[in-house]
């Protein structure tokens, strides 16, 4: 069976008075996987459970395989979903936690042994499978949740922040197995998240959500370089926030001593005109060179292997952040006067 | 390889071990006059009852289970033991299929609810029984004469009775698990509402489903008030009127169904505690 496409079609849902989502519109192609990033709510996991069936829209639809799916209770969506706080049923071990889903559609004891031992096995655990929650670590734990969610060969994957209780090395080698599961199996997969280095390294695409709307949704590298609106671009990644002037005609702004061109749909409010702006430009589009008349002072130096993040202060009090490369870092140390120079590339305003 | 920092009491130095061990004494044996206290107030009436009904205080005669093996032969004995066993069956049966689906619903979906729930369901424990006994046949009177007029009406009154114990229990075993997670991970997996609470929730609240039962059972199996009033023959019943004659024959029966309420608690509590030693140590500790 093919991957079904998911699509959110002005997806709405409040709470209290309070829109949680606010016309969410997105689609998620056959067999990727889309994660769904932003601040804490953002309402990228009412989405979630939208599209699970554990919660309702007020508005709009959910279309699996373009067919609406309001109307189907959540056990009947053929949706895996895998919690945030693992959720395994503390009374079975792994191998009948993993078996849950296929008894309730009805296998066989053997069969369901035989394939909860496969999923298992897929998740690296085949040695666990007579282990109680209680005696499985945090990372075991939430293999097991996706095995879980795996073993009914869903239409659809749905993970709800599910690194977001491990520790910092689990969480990562977790996350490559999780998207390297995904790709084997090509199942569409929507992953929530607040975790940006998450985002980017797992996603075929990344949605970014700011009070339940889509501000982008694009593949990662796009999100980060070319982020369709200030929110996406100080979200993803860090961003300097430089004091500037707009050109008349909005096409250019001053910065730091230097003329830019403004991106195109680069300003927040649509297309400006004039004034004192903020301009957000990357570390890394940012150079300091060690110069005794430079306008930067350096006020710390942060290690990064392969890099070294500058803290350098201008005359008028902003702090700017340059990435250099560490081999020529080794004169920028704090109390230096450094030039500051800024690349070419068009930058964007708020 | 051995370990450099050891938690082992054994590695306390003398110095530190005499002052903390004479602190440690000093409750200990608080705690070991308290618990003597307590048992001597529990166990000497029980030890006088039994000895009462082995012929104890006929010293002349010795002791003799003849009282306990002749109950059995004792007019309405076993008819009135089996009407107040089968009442509270029904009571236990009817407390948890109407408690424990909504006190799941209770916790699931109308939280904000639970306190008002809780004092309803205290509400039993400050009303008279004759109020009770009274409002609960003015409710079901339109009911078939056979339940209303029999000692099955019994049952309709002794669920409200166990309430507050039934709502304790319950309350406790489902704040004790993430209930919503659970639900809403089985209903993704396919489970119905109704499995999902067979299959998720009753197994893992299991020892509160069983607290409730053996309260609401104790409670039936020794309730006087509300069945003297109603007019019904139970056990209880029974051995008032028994005791009015012989003495030795209704403690004999007291202790009888004291016995069993024990032996029904023991049993339900290791069934428990197998099931679940064998299925997950600690979801054990925890309720």
């Amino acid at each position: 069976m093919s991957a079904p496409s998911v699509e959110l079609v002005k997806l709405s849902r409040s709470f209290g008075g309070v829109a949680a989502l606010d016309g969410l519109d997105l689609t998620v192609e056959p067999g990727t996987l889309t994660c769904l990033l932003g601040p804490s709510g953002c309402g990228k996991t009412t989405a979630l459970r939208i599209i699970a069936g554990l919660e309702h829209s007020d508005g709009g639809e959910v279309r699996v395989a373009g067919q609406d799916v309001a109307r189907i209770p959540a056990n009947k969506r053929d949706m895996g979903m895998v919690f945030q706080s693992y959720s395994l049923f503390p009374n079975l071990d792994a191998r009948d936690n993993v078996a849950f889903g296929l008894r309730m559609r009805g296998w066989n004891a053997a069969k369901r042994r035989e394939r909860a031992g496969e999923l298992l096995e897929l998740v690296g655990l085949s040695a666990h499978t007579d282990k109680y929650t209680h005696q499985m670590s945090g990372g075991q734990q939430q293999r097991v949740a996706l095995a879980r969610a795996l073993a009914i060969e869903p239409r659809v994957l749905l993970l709800d922040e599910p690194l977001s209780a491990l520790d910092a090395v689990v969480r990562v080698q977790l996350r490559e197995e999780i998207r390297s599961l995904q790709t084997r199996l090509g199942i569409t997969t929507v992953f929530v998240t607040h975790d940006q280095e998450e985002a980017l390294s797992v996603s075929d695409q990344v949605a970014v959500m700011r009070a339940g709307r889509l501000e982008q949704c694009a593949a990662p590298a796009e999100v980060y370089a070319g982020p369709a609106t200030a929110f996406v671009a100080e979200f993803i990644g860090t961003m300097n926030r430089l004091p500037g002037t707009l050109s008349a005609d909005g096409q250019t702004v001053e910065v730091a001593g230097r003329r830019l061109v403004v991106r195109q749909g680069g300003t927040e409010a649509g297309p400006r005109s004039g004034g004192e702006v903020t301009v957000l430009i990357r570390p890394e589009a940012v150079r300091l060179e060690p110069a005794e008349d430079g306008t930067a002072t350096v006020r710390q130096a942060g290690f990064r292997g392969p890099i070294t993040r500058i803290t350098a202060v201008l005359p008028d009090g902003t702090e700017v952040l340059s990435d250099v490369p560490s081999a020529s870092a080794a004169e920028l140390v704090p109390g230096r006067a450094a030039a500051l120079v800024l690349d070419d590339a068009p930058v964007m305003v708020a | 390889m051995t370990a450099l920092i050891s938690d082992s009491p054994a590695v306390q130095s003398p110095a530190t071990a005499g002052p903390g061990r004479t602190q440690r004494r000093r409750p200990r044996a608080g705690r070991a006059v308290l618990l003597l206290l307590f048992a001597a107030y529990f166990f000497i009436p029980l030890y006088a009852a039994v000895d009462f009904t082995l012929g104890g205080s006929r010293r002349n005669m010795g002791h003799t289970l003849s009282v306990w093996t002749g109950l059995v032969h004792q007019e309405g004995f076993t008819t009135n033991l089996m009407t107040s066993l089968k009442i509270a069956g029904g009571t236990v049966l009817l407390l948890l299929v109407l408690m424990v689906p909504t006190m799941a619903w209770l916790h699931l979906r109308l939280p904000h609810l639970r306190r008002v729930v809780e004092g309803v369901c205290l509400l039993p424990m400050a009303i008279p029984a004759v109020v009770i006994a009274n409002g609960i046949l003015g409710a079901f009177k339109s009911w078939p004469q056979a339940i209303t007029g029999s000692s099955w009406i019994l049952i309709l009154e002794y669920v409200i009775l166990a309430l507050p114990f039934t709502y304790r229990s319950l309350d406790a075993g489902l704040s004790a698990i993430p209930l919503t997670t659970m639900v809403e991970a089985a209903r993704s997996l396919g489970a119905s509402w109704p499995t999902t609470l067979w299959r998720v929730v009753v197994p893992n609240i299991r020892t509160s489903v069983a607290s409730a039962g053996i309260l609401g059972a104790a409670l039936a199996l020794g309730e006087f008030t509300i069945a003297n009033l109603l007019l019904l023959n139970t056990f209880p019943i029974w051995t008032d009127q028994a005791g009015q004659q012989d003495g030795e024959v209704a403690t004999t029966a007291s202790m009888l169904i004291l016995f069993l309420s024990w032996l029904l608690l023991m049993l339900v509590s290791q069934l428990g505690r197998g099931r679940a030693g064998k299925k997950s140590p600690k979801l054990r500790r925890n309720k």
